[in-house]
């Protein structure tokens, strides 16, 4: 007997909360759920996503006519700088982690991530560090040398003014909170896959994430480091870039692109896991080339190191240097083409669903292809010094992120929305966002690329009248506002679910992994009792012999951790600590650092053992939901 | 399809780890594999700063050099303190296997001496350097050297503190599997800032010394 979802809700949270029941707000912040946090990441990713659209839209406006005096030039250099820093780091980031936290442990099985508390410490991190960063905005100049903030511009003498060191600190604490989370996805995925669950037999989007987290465990010391000597050379007069004073300007962009490289694929392999899942869920096939897409996988996670200094081609390191890293960077194109066609191949003679998910992933395809072809045409070390900073490179490099990253996360989010909230989004919305924005993305971006063939150069805040730049700056003006509707589509889509969304089910689209085989929203607990895995796309295999995923174990009480406030504490600690070392606060700066000390000293001497839901409860939960 | 399976296996990491009390639990065994994952990430850290180092180090804009400065008796001095160290926390993990608590604890609290004998060694050293005029902004060089040897030296001092907690711990628990993880992956750390410093030891000091350039 079916009942309706509030009242299967408020059951469920009255009784597994059981230790003690807070107030829902107070539960989200001491929550050590990887759901709740992972719901808590998408929120943060959305907003900065938003953030940063309105800061794109300025620009544009700025844009729309030759010689305009929307904004002040210094104001443009703001814009165009927190645009990109929110948008990768704080937008990007934090969508990934959200969905792979949401997701990625109910793929393999798990009843939890490796540290569901270091879990949080890394949630409240990258909160604090995004919020540093973006009120610089209401503290002085916001950070203005570019997402990259290269050195000498970045330094004091070039950028005065507290907006780097903003920049520089809230970055370095956001860093540390992705570090973390990698560290528990790699634990969570190598040691945690319910019985049965080979490697071989991992899900696309866990072997993604798996490889995003290898990436960001090596990609971002390099980061750390390059912070920490910004950090020096501004604060406490260190010198390291500034040449004047025997430093090397460029040791900052090889340590910035060590790391910035990577993470551009570090964004966006989840987002290839999320197509993979999608194309084969909606195609009703099992994925083609399976083994071969875990190889690209990996293949374009190790290559994607190899290639950094294809940043850096105009500096003079010379043709040697030039070639190899033109010859790595176009290496990438081989892995990818394979997930491509794996892709093509799925869909071949599958019974193809047009669902918005499916729509998103169509789009992606050859979004993303065409940001592949201007990226070789970018690794062409000679014909880079003619593309390099005009607007061919921001043309070339939104195809692949937006056409990667957006579309890939959308098609996702589109696709699990039923499984995280229980209710499903309207597909009429669904498919009028996807099309605003995938016509308002192509109008935006395309003619960026004859802008920069045609000698517009970036990061400038306006152009002469009469060189015939006038057009394409216009319809890309014209689209950035397009994509902006589409945005609120979206919005609109997801007050619609909420509010008259009909009811998800377990399995609303005919799914084939495991996350499909526990009810929606899923309880705190992911599974009753831990699956037994007998091959690839376990509950479609379930399915196929008209029975459900078998239990690997007999139901029993089951280990839950604890609720804490310390992550949170710890992170305030962190942004006391933070911004008192920008303003030179010597007391404030211990009282932050003391403030951490204290809550990881209480932490470790608390032998907090968490609670056990027993199986009754979770048997109860598993009947009201069916 | 592929073959039915019956019977679930042996399939992750921490599945084949087997040391003692340390990987008892899953929480150990996720702790240990954990904690290498991040010892690969402080690789990569510690990498970057020999980068920064040796990029730095001829860049003395007119103050000391390393050869100038860098006097090899104090150095060993520091290095058999911390060599040493990493052999009396690989007794105390024996001990802990033994289940033995009160031999343990006396190896942990030789450990954090030698690593407060060490820091005594390079406050000392920082000092000195200080008196010939070669402070943290004097050169790219000594920026560089300073933030290399400071990064190590932090390590350290937050293994002694880290050490000496879990030495409270073990008073009031004794040995857990709770508690033996964490012991385990304080030694793990321990024996990482060692190795490290014999890089150090060679790169920055020895090359230094030897006027290798």
């Amino acid at each position: 007997m079916a009942k309706p979802l509030e009242e299967v809700l408020s059951h469920h949270v009255h009784t597994v909360e059981a230790p003690h029941k807070r107030h829902w707000l107070l539960d989200y912040l001491s929550t050590v759920d990887h759901k709740k946090i992972g719901i808590m990441y998408v929120l943060i990713g959305v907003f900065y996503l938003l953030v940063g659209g309105v800061e794109a839209l300025l620009m544009r406006i700025q844009l729309f006519v030759p010689n305009n005096q929307f904004v002040s030039y210094p104001t443009f250099n703001e814009l165009f700088t927190m645009h990109g820093t929110n948008m990768i780091f704080f937008a990007a980031m934090p969508l990934i982690f959200g969905l792979v936290n949401l997701i990625m442990p109910v793929q393999i099985g798990a009843r939890d991530v490796a540290f569901p508390f270091m879990n949080a410490v890394s949630l409240w991190f990258t909160f604090v560090g995004a919020l540093l960063v973006n009120i610089s905005w209401f503290f002085g100049p916001a950070p203005s040398a570019g997402w990259f903030a290269y050195t000498p511009i970045g330094l004091d003498k070039y950028t005065p003014g507290t907006g780097m060191d903003f920049y520089v600190i809230g970055l370095q604490i956001a860093g540390f909170g992705s570090l973390m989370g990698a560290i528990n996805f790699i634990a969570t995925i190598l040691n945690m896959r319910a019985p049965g669950m080979t490697l071989l037999r991992m899900p696309l989007f866990t072997w993604t994430s798996l490889v995003t987290s290898g990436l960001i465990v090596f990609g971002f010391p390099p980061l750390t480091v390059g912070l920490f000597l910004y950090m020096f050379e501004r604060l406490f007069g260190g010198h390291f870039f500034d040449a004047t004073m025997g430093g090397n300007p460029l040791l900052w962009t090889h340590l910035f692109w060590i790391f910035g490289h990577p993470e551009v694929y570090i964004v966006v392999l989840p987002a290839f896991g999320m197509i993979s899942e999608v194309v084969a869920t909606f195609s009703r096939k099992r994925i083609f080339g399976y083994t071969s897409m875990v190889i690209a996988t990996v293949l374009i996670g190790f290559i994607g190191f190899m290639v950094w200094v294809h940043h850096m081609f105009t500096v003079g390191l010379g043709a040697m240097a030039n070639s190899i890293f033109a010859i790595s960077t176009m290496l990438i194109g081989i892995p990818t083409g394979m997930k491509v066609f794996n892709w093509l191949f799925t869909m071949w003679g599958g019974q193809i669903r047009f669902k918005p998910p499916m729509m998103f992933a169509l789009g992606f395809l050859p979004t993303f292809v065409i940001g592949g072809f201007t990226g070789v045409m970018l690794a062409a070390a000679p014909a880079d010094f003619q593309y390099h900073g005009s607007y061919f490179v921001v043309a070339h490099f939104h195809y692949t992120l937006i056409g990667g990253v957006v579309f890939g996360f959308f098609a996702g989010l589109y696709y699990w929305f039923p499984k995280i909230t229980g209710r499903m989004m309207s597909e009429v919305l669904g498919h009028i966002n996807f099309w605003l924005m995938f016509i308002g993305f192509h109008l935006t971006f395309f003619p960026m690329h004859l802008a920069g063939l045609f000698g517009m150069p970036r990061r400038v805040p306006t152009y002469n009248p009469g060189m015939g730049l006038e057009i394409w700056n216009q319809l890309s003006t014209i689209g950035a506002f397009i994509m902006g509707v589409s945005m609120i589509v979206f919005a609109a889509n997801v007050v619609y679910a909420f509010t008259k969304g009909k009811v998800a089910g377990a399995d609303p689209w005919d799914a084939r992994t495991l996350e499909w085989a526990v009810p929606s929203p899923i309880p705190e607990y992911n599974f009753a009792q831990t699956p037994l895995v007998r091959g690839l796309d376990p509950l479609w295999i379930a399915k196929e012999e008209g029975s459900t995923v078998p239990a690997a174990e007999p139901l029993g009480p089951i280990h839950m951790p604890s609720n804490s406030f310390l992550p949170l504490v710890m992170a305030v600690g962190l942004f006391i600590a933070g911004f008192a070392a920008i303003y030179h606060r010597l007391f404030f700066i211990v009282l932050g650092l003391e403030v951490i000390a204290l809550a990881m000293f209480y932490h470790s001497l608390n032998d907090d053992e968490g609670h056990h839901i027993l199986p009754e409860e979770s048997t109860r939960v598993r009947e009201v939901r069916a | 399809m592929e073959a039915m399976e019956t019977q679930p296996r042996l399939v992750n990491a921490g599945d084949r780890l087997e040391l003692g009390p340390e990987t008892a639990t899953l929480e150990g065994k996720n702790k240990v594999l954990g904690f290498w994952v991040f010892l690969g990430g402080e690789c990569a850290l510690f990498a970057s700063l020999f980068a920064t180092y040796l990029t730095l180090r001829g860049h003395t804009l007119n103050g000391p050099t390393a050869h100038e400065l860098f006097h090899l008796p104090i150095i060993g001095l520091a290095t058999i303190l911390l060599l040493t160290s990493s052999l009396t926390g690989v007794l105390g993990i024996n001990a802990m296997h033994r289940g033995n608590l009160g031999s343990l604890l006396r190896w942990l609290g030789v450990t954090v001496l030698l690593g407060l004998g060490f820091l005594a060694v390079q406050v000392v050293e920082f000092i000195t350097y200080a008196g010939e005029g070669f402070g943290f902004g004097t050169s790219a060089f000594s920026s560089a050297f300073f933030t290399l040897v400071g990064f190590h030296g932090g390590h350290v001092a937050f293994g002694v503190i880290w050490i000496s907690i879990l030495m409270l711990q073990l008073r009031r628990s004794g040995i857990t599997p709770r508690k033996a993880p964490k012991v385990f992956i304080a030694s793990l750390y321990w024996h990482f800032v060692d190795v490290v410093w014999v890089f150090i030891f060679t790169v920055v000091y020895l090359m230094g010394i030897l006027g290798i350039s």
